[in-house]
């Protein structure tokens, strides 16, 4: 039911939608909120709460609180009093079991209570430990605020837009809109943020509204929530005029439907033209909220008590209700039949955007509220924000024994008491042990009732408790808007489109997507061991080194010489830090006196490329790095056959002898000018042809073509990591992690510690000589189980080491791995266990490669 | 993603072989100033070059930007840890 039409009311009654709630459709105009619709149509339970399943009604209109959230067309915790019907909408309540009037789980404030006082998460529900996750399915489904839906996807696209102006002004209420009106008229270039979607009649500046400011950053960075759209705003100047935020008053039963803040019943009139109830009493500490009555009376209601806290010194409020609804207010003991309490506080200076943005904040005892002081230069407040708030009595910090502090988060009086009786005695310490303003509003409506009743519970001032520090965001934002526009670029190597035309299964690895197998990794690396595969490693690292310095430059870089690598030669390397930590690895093959071919690991490649310029920028040493990445396709053909059937592709001479192992020659392989490198990573006679990136599909389709009779297949990265493990080949941050060493990694031969100095080389001394903490070692299951990567070692019941890789190997016929262990266990035949699925599974050291220990068929 | 790249603070490599101490404070101390600080940087989406700039640490303002001469004392700044293994 409306009232007949207001001054100045935002509904517009020509124009009306349907939108649906609980199942039943609900009638809206246009200029409605959601919230003020349902109202209209008699709804008054709007949520239930947090803890307790207490119905919740409209509190303050202006979406601050939390009571109002609501779950609309699948997106959860929406405020429905501040956002616009859409025909058509569903909205539904949520934290309920069944509907709003009638929530199941109401128990938990009838029974429930005794038993979850403050910090009862932290006490109870700890044993017995294998029911930890059931309990957190119970508090999930029992506790809290909606629930995304994971299934849904994306339904808003969300962008950012960066904005440069003169000057921000922050709140387009009489003072903001005077701010923006006098910076226009100077000429300056103004944006203005309003958080009302109210209409705004010609300005001579831009006004984003609704929306709001999410903070103040570093550098004056303010984002700007506008729904879908998230603006960077950097200005010269910020004029804040956030104004004030009505203060609920502590009572007993203050949390019931139809009790309220002043200005929330102010808009329910005069926005929307809704009789906010039949019966009201008023209770205030100042002008502005205590002129409410001249609203209600205009609009029909009864009002039957108006107590002005400045002059009445109230003791005790009380309401009562039924159904948790108000139906009775007692004042000192006076008791009104009424269906509406308006009761507020001092109105409290928005100031959190202030703070954030280096404002101190200091307390007005004579007014009862926190007042921003000695701003930071480019800041200004303007309004009711900066304290400038007329005549006020500083509320009492409870009215009576009772009542909710905080209704976001249902603290209660007595959660505070028993916070301060434990020893949580400082407003930071009850904050992260009671909630209290870390639920959805903020703070904005529970900060300054908290630390008022810590002072009054300490015997001290509220300036001696202080504020808690201010931190974006100020107003909720959803995550959506904060991660922006899907952006995920996939780096393809020039073959990839054969990769998924053969049905690979394609996964992420770092920036690039790679074939993971192409449906039988087994099958992949079976035929690697008695034909050939071929695999993509286009997506490898390369580097030329090239100049009269690069002989110099790699001694300096790579633990291991490089001075005496003959051209036509590849060795291996490993980069460490000067910390000593294994950075990266791969091949270098010296294709001149003064020209080298790096290769580094995939994901390493922008790191290694940065590393080596950098250290050149440092010794500026006379040499060149060039990457050729994205330009050179790279293919491994390795296995048994590989040289037959390179030889029907070349005219060079591929040998045995023409191409011995970590040799590295030119040659053109089916018409293309390629590098060929004999090397093996997955243990098989290999090599590993580089050549431009455009041949990328030609060569690799003839590969196969030409090698079909031979049982030439592609193999993906799922059977090159059971073939390296047959070889105890380490993967770079899958077997090593920030304190691996080539030491420890069971690489001692390649730091060349005799060398007058490379990255790293002092660490690698330090750790020589300290004696190795653990190392990495091979181990085999003695049953067939393959532990999980990351399982725990296990010896004499203790936590000793750790999993780092671990496969079924067919060729072997045995579960293999590899592993960090302490030193005495690194010895051959060294027993451990591991622990798979809470078993103790037997493992064996193994320190020599699983598969051709001696390299024979590497060497072939 | 940012256009240029900030590579930490820069400190002096040791000349000579450090004791534990001074390697370890060569490695892994900073002196994390409130004022101005010698940086390394890198034109990362761009031409690559890395450079050294004077930035206030307070007020995040660059007084001066150059490129490195011969034998600069340099960071030990450790390249970021990979997020995924590296294949």
């Amino acid at each position: 039911m409306r009232l007949p039409p207001q001054p100045g009311e935002q509904v517009d009654r020509s124009r009306a939608c349907v939108f649906t709630f609980e199942g039943k459709p609900v009638h809206a105009y246009a200029g409605d909120t959601i919230g003020s619709a349902l109202f209209a149509s008699g709804q008054r339970v709007f949520s239930r709460s947090f803890k307790y399943h207490r119905p919740r009604g409209l509190l303050c209109c202006s979406g601050s609180c939390a009571n109002c959230m609501m779950t609309v067309d699948g997106t959860p915790n929406v405020r429905v009093c501040v956002e616009p019907p859409r025909p058509g909408a569903v909205v539904e309540p949520q934290n309920v079991l069944g509907s709003l009037d009638r929530d199941l789980l109401s128990i938990v404030d009838k029974v429930g209570r005794p038993f979850t006082p403050v910090g009862f998460y932290y006490r109870t529900m700890i044993r017995p430990r294998w029911l930890w996750p059931a309990y957190e399915s119970f508090l999930r489904n029992v506790a809290g605020l909606g629930r995304v839906d994971k299934h849904r996807g994306r339904t808003t696209r969300f962008d950012a837009e960066h904005r440069r102006v003169d000057v921000l002004v922050v709140g387009g209420g009489r003072s903001g809109l005077a701010a923006a009106r006098e910076a226009a008229a100077r000429g300056d270039h103004v944006l203005l943020v309003d958080e009302n979607a109210r209409r705004h009649d010609d300005e001579p500046f831009e006004i984003v509204a609704p929306g709001r400011a999410v903070g103040i950053y570093e550098g004056g960075l303010v984002p700007v929530d506008a729904g879908s759209l998230l603006l960077r705003v950097r200005a010269r100047h910020i004029v804040v005029a956030t104004g004030t935020v009505e203060q609920p008053l502590v009572f007993p039963g203050n949390d019931l439907v139809g009790v309220m803040l002043p200005d929330g019943v102010r808009r329910l009139i005069r926005d929307f033209a809704l009789r906010p109830g039949e019966r009201a009493v008023i209770v205030a500490a100042d002008d502005r909220a205590l002129s409410v009555a001249d609203d209600l009376t205009a609009a029909g209601v009864e009002v039957l008590e108006v107590a002005d806290l400045r002059e009445r010194d109230v003791a005790r409020i009380e309401a009562k209700g039924r159904n948790g609804r108000v139906r009775q207010v007692l004042v000192d003991g006076e008791a009104v039949d009424c269906d509406l309490l308006v009761a507020s506080g001092s109105p409290q200076p928005a100031y959190s955007l202030l703070a954030q943005a280096g404002a101190r904040v200091s307390y007005d005892a004579g007014r009862g509220v926190f007042v921003p002081t000695e701003l930071p230069p480019g800041v200004e407040a303007v309004g009711r924000v900066t304290g400038e708030l007329g005549d006020l009595g500083p509320p009492r910090a409870c009215y009576g024994d009772g009542g909710f502090v905080c209704v976001c988060e249902d603290v209660a009086v007595k959660d505070m008491k028993r916070a301060i009786a434990e020893g949580f005695d400082s407003i930071e310490l009850a904050k992260r042990y009671t909630t209290v303003t870390m639920g959805p509003c903020q703070g904005r409506l529970c900060h300054l009732g908290a630390i008022r009743l810590y002072a009054h519970e300490q015997g001290t001032g509220e300036a001696a408790i202080g504020t808690t520090t201010a931190r974006p965001p100020w107003a909720p934002v959803t995550l959506g808007l904060l991660a922006g526009r899907p952006h995920e670029p996939a780096k393809w190597t020039s073959i990839h489109h054969r990769h998924v035309e053969a049905g690979a299964d394609v996964i992420w690895t770092g920036a690039w997507q790679r074939p993971h197998s192409y449906g039988d990794a087994p099958a992949e690396a079976r035929n690697v061991h008695e034909t050939v595969g071929v695999i993509d490693v286009s997506t490898l690292g390369k580097l030329l080194v090239a100049g009269p310095d690069a002989t110099e430059f790699l001694e300096r870089l790579y633990p291991n010489r490089y001075g005496d690598l003959k051209p036509g030669r590849v060795r291996y390397g490993v980069l460490s830090t000067d910390a000593g930590r294994i950075m990266d690895d791969g091949t270098v093959a010296r294709l001149g006196d003064e020209t080298f071919y790096v290769t580094t690991t995939s994901t390493g490649a922008d790191g290694v490329l940065g590393w080596f310029e950098w250290w050149n920028a440092v010794w500026q040493l006379d040499v060149e790095v060039v990457n050729l990445t994205g330009g050179v396709a790279a293919v491994n053909v390795a296995g048994p056959r590989a040289r037959d059937l390179l030889a029907r592709l070349t005219s060079a001479d591929v040998s045995s002898e023409g191409l011995k192992y970590l040799d590295a020659r030119h040659g053109h392989v089916a018409g293309v000018p390629c590098l060929m490198l004999r090397i093996g990573f997955v243990g098989e006679l290999g090599y590993e042809l580089h050549f431009p990136s455009t041949y990328g599909e030609y060569l690799w389709d003839t590969l196969l073509e030409r090698g079909a009779d031979l049982g030439a297949k592609p193999f993906g990265l799922e059977a090159q990591r059971i073939l390296r493990l047959e070889k105890q080949h380490i993967i770079v941050g899958q077997d090593t992690d920030s304190e691996s060493n080539v030491l420890d990694a069971g690489m001692s031969w390649i730091a060349k510690l005799e060398k007058d100095d490379f990255v790293g080389k002092w660490a690698l001394e330090h750790a020589k000589a300290r004696g190795p903490r653990e190392l990495l070692v091979g181990f085999e299951m003695a049953n067939g189980t393959v532990p999980p990567e990351g399982g725990q070692v296990v010896r004499g019941g203790r936590l000793s080491g750790r999993i780092t890789s671990a496969r079924w190997s067919e060729q072997l016929g045995r579960a293999i791995g590899l592993a960090w262990v302490p030193p005495d266990l690194a010895e051959e035949d060294a027993g451990f266990e591991i622990r798979v699925d809470g078993r103790l599974e037997s493992a064996r050291v193994r320190l020599r490669p699983f598969f051709d220990p001696e390299g024979e068929r590497l060497k072939a | 993603m940012n256009e240029f790249a900030y590579a930490g603070e820069v400190t002096s490599r040791p000349r000579e072989t450090p004791s534990l101490e001074e390697l370890t404070d060569y490695v892994y101390f900073r002196r994390n100033v409130a004022g101005v600080q010698r940086e390394w940087w890198q034109h990362r989406f761009g031409c690559e070059l890395w450079f050294l700039a004077d930035r206030d640490t307070r007020t995040n303002e660059v007084l001066r930007v150059e490129l490195p001469r011969e034998r600069e004392p340099v960071t030990a700044h450790e390249p970021p840890v990979p997020e995924t293994p590296a294949v």
